[in-house]
Formats: C-alpha cells, structure tokens, sequence
C-alpha cells in the first residue's frame, strides 16, 4: 500500500477514511485532527491553564504529547491506586514522558491516603471496585485543579470509549447518562473545572499507531479489575461492525454531536468541607474519608521535569 | 516467521500476506496492529518466514 499523500511505502490503512498513510503523513494527519477538534469546539482558549489526566496508556500519554507538541503547554495528574504490577510501571512510564516534555506531573498516592488498596476500600463501602476508582479520579483530578490553579481538566477518552459508552447508554435506555457526554462540559468557578476531550474524533487504533510510531512508551496490559467489563464487550462489537463496514464508529458519533443538545446541569449545593459539586451537605469523597477517619487535606507528591537537575520531592 | 500474539509466540512456516494472518488467527483487524521487525506495517504486507510479527491488540479500558 502507497501513502496517499507521498507515495511512499504506507504504515497504516485507515479503512474508515479510504486511505493509507507513511508514518510522517499519518502524525501529521492525527494531529491535525486533535487541532481541528480543539479548535473548532472551543475546547482549550489562550489564557486556560490545562492539566491532563494521565493514565500511562496509549491514550492519555499521546494526548500528553501531542498538546505540548501543538503549542498547548500541560502539566499531567495521575492517581496512583497502588495496584500490584499495574500502578508502578504505569507511573514510570508517565516519568519517562514528563522527562522527555519537561513538565510537571502531579501523583495522588491513593494507597498511602487511604491505607488500603482499592479493592478493599471497594469492598468496605460496598461498591464495585470501578465505581468507588471512579469516584475518586473525578474527585482528585478536579481536586488538583482547583488547588493547583488549573482550570482545564483534559482526559483521554477516543471515539470507541465514547461509541462504546453511547451504544451501552442505548442498549439499556439510560435516559439519566444518554446525553451527557460531549467533548466539553463546562465548569463552576471555584468549584469544578471545565473538563474537555481531545480525541473524541480519534480511534484506538489510531492513538496506539501514534505512539508506536512516536516512541511513547505506553502500559499495554489493562488494569486488571477493567478485565470483565461490559464497555470491552461493546467495543469489541462496534469493531466487528468498524470491520465490515469502515467509518461506522465515526458515523456513530458525529451523528450524536449533531443531534446532542446542550443540557443543563442540575442545580446542585457545594461540599461543606471541600467545595465539591454535591446534593447533599457532604460529598461522597469526604463522607469517604471521614468514615476511614483520615485528614481531609490532600496533598499530592510532585515530580517536576522541568529542571533536568531536578529531582522527584514531595510538596504539599 | 514467529508471530506474538496474547503472551503466546505461533510459528508458520509459509510466507503469506498480513491480512491472511489475521484471518488465521481470528484477530480483528480494527483492534490490532501489527508491528513486523519492529515496523508497522499495513494489511497487505508480504511477511516472510525470518520475520518476527508482534500483534498488538490496542482495546482498552473499562
């Protein structure tokens, strides 16, 4: 297969746009997209001051990447869930990356907070150990923005995990979530920041090609409690569809934007002791911690790669 | 040609295209790629029986 920009031997087909690029074209190409998205929704202006949530993975380190590359100067958080064989290696790859950017990333020692690890928290408060990890990535991910001054939260979330995430919403019906999701939701001064996504028009498929073929060293293996999820099952059938008729995912989610509606966010009151958007006087972050009596100050441990001479200390 | 896929190495002795591959094994080409003596490569692609093929499944999440 030709590039079908130089005619150079290709690296990648890209079924959904009748093409095939070289590796040169295809960077190009999806960073242009991740521009043009960014650009067109509104998503990041001038005088914001983002921060992306990093994972390790292909996705949220590539986003990392391509921001700093494109002129959108980003620090990056990560939660730190203490998970065996997952967690460690994971935030060794994100050091890599901040080395290589000369940013700063932020780590929520999650297992050191709370003394426990994520399953047990989990089990104690008897929710499935995806929704309590939830619950505290939206809490310290906003938590760091707002005491760090940054008022723009960037994740990773691609076309399948928004395709994925719609399908099962339709599947099931869930009036509650169905259209929520969007590329931007915006945020409350002094409360929540505005949370944004980048690759919403870009593919998995895509985003590892873009690290493979950047030398973004990314974690491959899932995080073991994701091993049975539904959403891997959704994905997994809009590619068979993705494979016998090329564009379906794109078609998908382009058709949602056009028929989303801006909804408000309900009226909700603040968290007595935090701030946090709440329906009631505590959120649940706190109800968390004060049931495990821990201190409601967060701090974060910081590593700052700006300096070359710098070296990993810990900042409260 | 040694072909990694799931943590597991296959060995095929005939030369074949990347798609045919992929067709052998059941992989879906939308969730994976395939790097070829550490290059990506496209599904048309002739792999001969020194190379060494990583399949790369690309799916995550939950």
């Amino acid at each position: 297969m030709k590039c079908r920009v130089c005619g150079q031997a290709a690296c990648i087909s890209l079924k959904s746009y009748n093409t095939a690029l070289c590796r040169e074209d295809f960077v190009a190409f999806l960073e242009k997209r991740v521009l043009t998205t960014i650009q067109k929704y509104h998503l990041i202006n001038e005088t914001d001051r983002p921060i992306v949530a990093v994972s390790g993975g292909k996705d949220s380190l590539s986003l990392w990447y391509i921001m700093n590359k494109l002129g959108y100067p980003a620090d990056g958080i990560y939660i730190d869930l203490g998970i065996e064989d997952y967690s460690s290696p994971s935030l060794t790859k994100i050091r890599n990356v901040a080395d290589v950017l000369k940013r700063k990333v932020y780590v929520f020692p999650f297992r050191e907070v709370f003394k426990k690890g994520i399953e047990e928290l989990a089990r104690t408060i008897r929710r499935p150990p995806c929704s309590a990890c939830g619950t505290i990535k939206r809490y310290i991910m906003n938590r760091v923005c707002m005491d760090k001054g940054y008022n723009t939260l960037v994740t990773g979330h691609n076309l399948d995990d928004e395709a994925g995430a719609l399908f099962g919403n339709i599947l099931y019906w869930k009036d509650e979530y169905l259209w929520k999701k969007n590329l931007l939701l915006e945020g409350t001064e002094g409360h929540l920041s505005k949370k944004v996504k980048p690759l919403f028009l870009c593919s998995e498929r895509e985003m590892a090609a873009y690290a493979i073929l950047n030398n973004i060293d990314y974690i491959y293996e899932e995080c073991p409690f994701s091993k049975n999820a539904k959403s891997l099952t959704y994905k997994s059938m809009l590619n068979k569809l993705e494979e016998a008729s090329p564009g379906t995912k794109l078609q998908f989610i382009k058709g949602y934007l056009k028929q989303v509606k801006e909804t408000e966010r309900k009226e909700s009151d603040f968290c007595t002791f935090c701030g946090y958007p709440t329906y009631g006087d505590m959120c649940n972050f706190c109800r968390m911690l004060e049931r495990f009596h821990i201190d409601k100050t967060i701090s974060f441990e910081e590593y700052d790669a700006r300096d070359l001479d710098t070296q990993p200390e810990v900042m409260t | 040609m040694k072909v990694e896929w799931n943590g597991t190495v296959y060995e095929f002795d005939k030369s074949m295209t990347v798609l045919r591959l992929l067709e052998r094994l059941s992989v879906n080409r939308e969730s994976h790629l395939v790097v070829v003596n550490n290059k990506l490569v496209t599904e048309d692609s002739r792999l001969e029986k020194d190379d060494e093929v990583k399949l790369i499944r690309v799916i995550s999440g939950g």
